[in-house]
């Protein structure tokens, strides 16, 4: 997968979303990303990562191998 | 097929109160990810079992359903799900993760 492609899934289920991907190993499989939603706030990390991983439609886990996956409610 | 699965994995969650499921074992993780929470777990010396995914591929998808998370390592504590590598990884970090294990009455050596 490409970038583009992990930040307009994610923005479209999370649109106030800011997002920040990092390619960890350049082989289109290993990611680092950071997803700042005002969503976030007051829910466990568990259920922010899974809302990211909804928004990626099965892809985690399979095509993408790897996201290491940040989340917070802006500061 | 997937409820027997989730059974024996509820079944498994209930008789540990630390588990791991992850790739290979605790003695030789087979991924990045296991190896890392066996680390931090073996760092804060909390006693866990580990479940090795890797044999067992009915399990190795039946956890994802019954966790609603699709990747592999997982840990519960207490028989609740803590979160993968991640999650697991920051909790240590910030001290969240010794503040569980003593919330629920875990014994564990290090303060993190």
């Amino acid at each position: 997968m490409q970038p583009a492609e992990i930040e307009a899934l994610i923005k479209a289920a999370i649109p106030d979303a800011m997002v920040t991907i990092e390619d960890l190993a350049g082989d289109g499989d290993h990611y680092a990303a950071t997803v700042i939603s005002e969503s976030f706030r007051g829910i466990s990390r568990v259920k922010q990562h899974q809302i990211v991983y909804a928004a990626l439609q099965g892809r985690m886990g399979g095509v993408l191998h790897a996201l290491a996956l940040q989340t917070a409610a802006p500061e | 097929m997937t409820e027997a699965v989730h059974a024996r994995i509820q079944g498994e969650i209930d008789q540990s109160p630390v588990l791991l499921f992850m790739k290979g074992t605790p003695v030789f993780p087979q991924c990045g990810f296991s190896a890392r929470v066996v680390q931090i777990l073996s760092h804060i010396g909390v006693p866990f079992k580990g479940v090795n995914v890797l044999e067992d591929m009915e399990l190795r998808e039946g956890i994802k359903s019954f966790s609603n998370w699709p990747t592999i390592p997982q840990l519960y504590v207490a028989g609740e799900f803590v979160g993968g590598c991640d999650i697991v990884t920051e909790m240590f970090q910030s001290g969240e993760l010794s503040a569980l294990l003593a919330e629920k009455g875990v014994p564990h050596k290090a303060e993190a």
